[in-house]
């Protein structure tokens, strides 16, 4: 089809670079430059989608972010596919491919136009009142269908192909929006020396000047030349960034504003290597709003159909993309600013028809408009429109001296309605700020106000319209915020221009014969909310804009009402008798236009979603096949597996060997704090619940740390390396935490104490070296120290060297063998390891993981913090008392713990559990009750919380927190699991060598 | 046996144009008051300066505020023992803390007029010269790690990382580069 | 993101910092002193203010040092941050400092 509708001269599009697209597989051509609608448009097609809940046909409104009813999916591959963008926004590109939305199977025919046909039936609230019962229906019948009739555009099912990237930045003013006033904001802000980001959604800078014939000219004295030099300006000045395709989507605390920079949609070939958008976090000194303003279509029956559009819109496809959106055109108004669209289009070529609902026109434009013969229909409504896919027809009516539609009516033939009620200033950054709204009488509009944030508008957005003037507001409003950022600012700044508007604006719905709420006179597009919708809502009761939001669904679609809220609000503030301020907005949250999941993500996605903590070990592990687990952050070596062994296998022949030989056993995601200065030992006494005082140097003690509840927080092993020094061990999840912890009671509670704390977790990689034979493997190794059970007894601590590095050597085990763990410096972590590793080959040593660790520990009844315990278990649930520093006055948890509940003897306490069939290895987190065979709802007295094969005993093992469970070691309890109550007896958690003659040896 | 004290080995760091490793370091983290502070800096021969957020660096030894009470003190791998010893008298009799974290953590180097930029892709702070200028140093975050980050030059940053998030920081920094770096 | 001045560092963005919870609540001297119903107050008992509120913040990406500060939970705005030790500023210090 050829590019019937386009002028022969003008615009800013490129006339002689032809670019090809596709729209729902249709082959069409539109001009570098094009957005796709303006390529639609001039190619004469205006239906591009269907309504969301009648499937109406729709065209397009508008030319901006505001688009409700132009939504269109963009294909560039099976994973490439963009739903639900606006086609006003969607730049050109060679070859790109447009689908229309929510419709089937084709958009000129759509089957679920139905739901038009049925309208009357589908009145506001009509799925809430409808779909109600059987209750049990909504979930299997109504909502899939539901679901599956609505929707808008479908997600691609593959992973998003593209990347995204963030980016962190600071100014002294962030100007946001690149029209006459932010220009001029910009402009005035960095001559005085300020640190400025100017960003702006369109690919050009100009805003609202990029519609008009001659962008300078309506900037007043010099504009031509001001616009030239000061876009060049900025530009060329290395302390101004300027964004374009940047959307400020939200304003966040403390003048934090999101920036969406769309940096390769626009392109053909995008360059594979490079995000697809950036996101960008500036903190501003200032921020100066230059949003400009949305113009509001008008509410009549019929004002909905293809070729129904908003009149700046219409000038914009004229003058900025050459674009004749009809020929024969009817203007509706009840504003002066709109007779330019008219005067505009007569000037391309077309007839035009002014119907103003005002009692008169006067205004200089309405002059001029009269004066080059267009007709002009005062004091006059719309009550009707016609054409299946295109308007083809309106119907006008005369209005009587009181406003009333009585007069007589005509029928008017056209293929274009352009619509105008006036504009509404675009604060929706300003109120994300916080920032309260102050309506005007006079502009018939929300103004900004007070904000607890330091911003400040320019031009439209705080109702200085024409462009003259927002260039001298924005140039004010720069020079202000230059100064309020900090900087000396010797030029004097001018005064902010007044609020003003040429004529007078309404919002709310056209009068109607016999004052009928009209059937399908729209308010909404996108949620296909009409007027009579609204008032409806308002006779059922709703009196809170909120309610009436959440009813009707007003505003609630991905545009959020842009264009829609203040009509709805003025229909409703009229049914309810109230004036608009006391019926009050709706909130604006963000973003301002829906922003990609991508680029909230940015590089946090895959291999870098979370850091990834690996040991210094961690690669021999992965040579050797082991298979690790999550940990927090950290990779852990689970187990080992030889020639395609089952976890069960390879974690038997790894407890067999650590039990009967030796094991090697990588701990160094351990966390460690190196606690150190004279009052050392009174900061350990006052924080864990043991005894330091007589700790010697070079021994060892197993630590419990609980918080003031009396609840266990942590524990590990605490060596004393010097009077004045611990190096304290915690669990690998804890190490942060815990260090937290300590710092906040030394320095909020204990100030009092010369201590410090460093965390000292990767300065050593720890090798845990476990089984009888363990000292036979170290002795070749190690020199300064005397290996022997006299000289370094079980919880013994030594310094010296391994294969001639330092080292911090712990007689301590986790398993109930003799064990060692080899503390060394990170770096030299590997060689140490192998060295022990073929140190360790002629007695058969065998590296282990974190399953073998876990089985070994639970057959001798060591807790792990965390599994065992789940933050409500005192010490003496697990069995710890024996820890406690019985002689201290205080300690942290110590006060709680003398709570009467918490030492009731019906509270939980760790048991061990044998199943009755010894191969039957529970679930852990099972819960355990009384009796077997009782019917639901049963009582659990506890639950599994450790459950394991133990090849040492030849069958399984558990650990569990049963009620009052010490009184009942013997007793038989059951496990309830599908098909069958296991039984199981209560016994010890200790079940190997209950003596510890062992880890003595 | 062997004397592998001359084997190390370091964590991974990811090749990227504006990143480079720095070698092993020695590396003292130093507790205590200003006296404690002044006497260590003395002895190991660079200015005591008590404003917050800054480094001060001297023939190849360094000395960076960290908190009121903390410094991190960097000299070349071979000097462990000289400066170890230097510290011990120095500080004897004072209150303070000294550990060693040589090993805790490694170093890299942003460098290029594209440095501010790329570490902006993770790290929220002002980094123009007016707000971080040459010789300031603090604790911060770089994406989902925390960093010590140290201006030494206008367009030159120095970064320690703690071992195990080194890895994950120079992959990051890889990734942002490749947007900065056509 | 929140920008909260540390009383060592200066100006630094929400991300370097951790929440202590409500600020100005002591730890009993002598714990054994304490009432059951007392010591259920010290660990559980917290305000919930719509206004000004005195909350802990840990410069944990940072300096590391905990503060106290006066922030207005309506608006964000913090009036004031001071150093563990030192008294909340005054009704007549905060005059002038928009909330
Ligand atoms: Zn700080």
């Amino acid at each position: 089809m050829s590019q019937g509708l386009r002028t022969v001269s003008g615009g800013r599009i490129n006339r002689a670079r032809p670019v090809r697209f596709t729209f729902d597989g249709r082959e069409l051509s539109g001009l570098e430059g094009d957005t796709l609608a303006s390529a639609l448009l001039a190619n004469g097609v205006h239906l591009v989608g269907r309504s969301f809940k009648y499937h109406r046909p729709r065209g397009v409104l508008t030319a901006g972010p505001e688009e409700p009813n132009a939504l269109v999916a963009i294909r560039r591959d099976a994973a490439r596919v963009t739903p639900n963008l606006r086609a006003t926004e969607v730049e050109l590109y060679e070859g790109l491919e447009a689908h229309s939305q929510n419709r089937w199977p084709s958009l000129g025919f759509d089957t679920g136009a139905i739901n038009n046909l049925l309208a009357p039936f589908i009145p506001a609230g009509f799925y809430y009142k409808t779909f109600m019962w059987p209750r049990r229906a909504w979930q299997w019948l109504y909502e899939p269908r539901i679901r599956a009739a609505t929707g808008l555009g479908l997600a691609p099912e593959h992973p998003d192909p593209d990347s995204y990237s963030n980016r962190f930045a600071h100014c002294d003013v962030l100007v946001v929006g690149a029209g006459p006033a932010g220009l001029a904001a910009a402009q005035s802000a960095a001559a005085r020396g300020a640190r400025v980001i100017l960003c702006d959604e369109q690919p050009e800078l100009g805003g609202s000047l990029l519609g008009e014939a001659d962008p300078g000219a309506s900037l007043g004295e010099n504009g031509r030349d001001w616009l030239a030099d000061t876009i060049r300006g900025l530009l060329a000045n290395p302390r101004v960034t300027v964004l374009t395709r940047t959307t400020a989507f939200g304003y966040f605390p403390h003048n934090l504003i999101g920036l969406e920079q769309r940096l390769s949609d626009h392109l053909a070939q995008p360059d594979c290597r490079q995000p697809r958008e950036r996101q960008w976090q500036v903190r501003a000194r200032q921020v100066v709003l230059a949003t400009g303003a949305i113009e509001r279509p008008l509410v009549f029956p019929g004002n909905d159909r293809p070729g129904v559009m908003l009149a700046g819109a219409v000038r914009t496809y004229l003058n900025r993309y050459g674009v004749l959106a009809g020929r024969r055109a009817v203007l509706i108004t009840t504003h002066d600013e709109a007779y330019r669209s008219a005067l505009d289009l007569k000037r391309a070529g077309a007839t035009v028809t002014i119907v103003d609902a005002r009692n008169g026109a006067s205004g200089e434009l309405a002059e001029t408009a009269r004066r080059e013969g267009l007709a002009v229909h005062t004091a006059t409504t719309v009550i009707g429109t016609r054409g299946r896919l295109r308007v083809r027809s309106i119907r006008i009516q005369r209005l009587d001296a009181h406003g009333q539609a009585r007069g007589a009516t005509e029928r008017i033939d056209c293929d274009l309605v352009l619509m105008s009620g006036g504009y509404t200033p675009s604060v929706h950054l300003f109120s994300q700020s916080r920032g309260k709204l102050a309506w005007s009488e006079g502009l018939h509009a929300f103004l900004p106000a007070e904000s607890p944030e330091k911003v400040r508008c320019a031009g439209a957005c705080r109702g200085v319209f024409s462009a003259a003037a927002a260039r001298g507001d924005g140039e004010s409003a720069g020079a202000r915020a230059a100064r309020d950022a900090g900087l000396t600012v010797d030029i004097v700044i001018g005064e902010p221009q007044p609020a003003q508007s040429s004529g007078t604006a309404a919002a709310g719905d056209l009068p109607q014969p016999g004052g009928a709420p009209p059937a399908k006179a729209f308010v909404d597009w996108q949620n296909d909310v009409t007027s009579r919708d609204l008032l409806l809502a308002a006779r059922e009761g709703f009196r809170s804009i909120e309610h009436v939001k959440r009813y009707t669904t007003t505003g609630m679609a991905t545009d959020q009402g842009k264009t829609s809220n203040l009509n709805a609000l003025a229909i409703v503030a009229r049914q309810l008798g109230k004036s608009i301020p006391e019926v009050g907005l709706t909130t604006f949250r963000m973003p301002y236009t829906p922003v990609t999941f991508g680029s909230f993500a940015g590089y946090t996605r895959g291999e870098l979603f979370d850091p990834i903590r690996t040991t210094p070990i961690h690669d021999w592990a992965a040579r050797q096949g082991a298979v690790f687990e999550d940990v927090g952050l950290w990779k852990r070596a689970r187990y080992f597996p030889r020639n395609g062994e089952s976890m069960h296998a390879a974690v038997a022949r790894e407890c067999q060997a650590v039990r009967s030989g030796c094991g090697l056993f990588d701990a160094s995601t351990l966390g460690k704090i190196e606690v150190v200065g004279k009052d050392a030992v009174t900061f350990m006494n006052r924080l864990y619940v043991n005894g330091w005082t007589n700790l010697a140097v070079g021994r060892c003690r197993y630590g419990i740390l609980l918080r003031d509840d009396g609840f266990i927080y942590d524990d590990g092993v605490v060596a004393r390396i010097a009077e004045d020094r611990f190096h304290v061990t915690t669990t690998t999840g804890g190490a942060a935490r815990v260090l937290a912890m300590m710092e906040d009671y030394l320095q909020t509670e204990w100030t009092d104490l010369s201590v410090w704390l460093t965390s000292t977790s990767e300065q050593w990689s720890v090798i845990a070296l476990q089984g009888p034979r363990a000292r036979q493997v170290l002795e070749a190794l190690v020199q300064e120290v005397d290996l022997s059970a006299a000289a370094l007894p079980h919880m013994g601590a030594a310094t010296g060297r391994i294969c001639g590095i330092p080292m911090r050597l712990f007689r301590v085990s986790f398993t109930g063998e003799l064990g060692f763990e080899i503390n060394v410096p990170a770096d030299h972590g590997l060689a140490v390891w192998e060295a022990i590793h073929a140190a360790g080959e002629p007695h058969g040593i065998t590296p282990y993981g974190t399953e073998t660790m876990h089985v070994l520990r639970a057959e001798k009844g060591f807790v792990i913090v965390g599994q065992d315990t789940d933050g409500t278990v005192t010490p003496d649930d697990a069995g710890l008392t024996w820890a406690i520093g019985k002689q201290k006055p205080d300690f942290v948890g110590k006060r709680a713990l003398e709570r009467p509940a918490m030492h009731s003897p019906e509270r939980k306490q760790l048991v061990g559990l044998l199943t009755a069939q010894p191969h039957v290895v529970l679930e852990e987190g099972a819960q355990i009750v009384l009796d077997a065979r009782t019917t639901p709802p049963t009582r659990p007295i506890g639950h599994v919380t450790s459950s394991y094969y133990s090849a040492t005993l030849g069958r399984s093992i558990a650990l569990a927190l049963v009620r009052a469970g010490r009184s009942r070691m013997g007793q038989t309890l059951y496990v309830p699991m599908p098909g069958e109550d296991l039984a199981v007896q209560v016994t010890s958690p200790v079940f190997y060598d209950p003596k510890g003659s062992r880890l003595n040896a | 046996m062997r004397d592998l004290s001359a084997v190390r080995q370091g964590p991974y760091i990811a090749a990227s144009p504006l990143v480079r490793p720095l070698p092993p370091a020695t590396r003292l983290l130093l507790r205590g008051n200003s006296e404690v502070m002044a006497s260590a800096l003395g002895a190991l021969g660079l200015e005591f300066v008590e404003t917050a957020c800054r480094a001060a660096s001297a023939s190849g030894r360094s000395a960076l505020w960290l908190g009121p009470d903390e410094r991190l003190l960097l000299a070349p791998q071979g000097q462990y023992s000289e400066v170890f010893e230097l510290l011990c008298a120095a500080l004897a009799g004072r209150a303070h803390s000294l550990v060693d974290v040589s090993h805790r953590q490694c170093a890299l180097e942003v460098s290029g007029p594209q440095a501010g930029p790329l570490l902006n892709c993770g790290c929220p702070l002002d980094l123009d010269p007016a707000a971080f200028p040459v010789g300031m140093c603090t604790r911060t975050v770089l994406a989902k790690a925390e960093i010590v980050l140290w201006r030494t030059a206008e367009r030159s940053f120095h970064l320690e990382v703690w071992r195990s998030f080194a890895p994950y920081v120079s992959k990051v920094l890889a990734l942002a580069a490749r947007e900065l770096t056509p | 993101m929140l920008l909260i001045n540390c009383p060592y560092c200066g100006e630094r963005p929400e991300l370097e910092f951790v929440h202590g919870g409500q600020a100005h609540i002591a730890r009993p001297g002598d714990p054994a002193e304490c009432s059951d119903q007392q010591w259920a107050e010290y660990l559980y008992r917290r305000d919930n203010i719509k206004g000004l509120h005195g909350e802990r913040w840990r410069h944990t990406h940072g300096c590391g040092r905990f503060f106290n500060a006066l922030r207005d939970t309506t608006s964000d705005v913090f009036l004031a941050t001071y150093k563990v030790g030192e008294q909340p500023p005054t009704q007549a210090q905060l005059k002038g400092v928009k909330a």
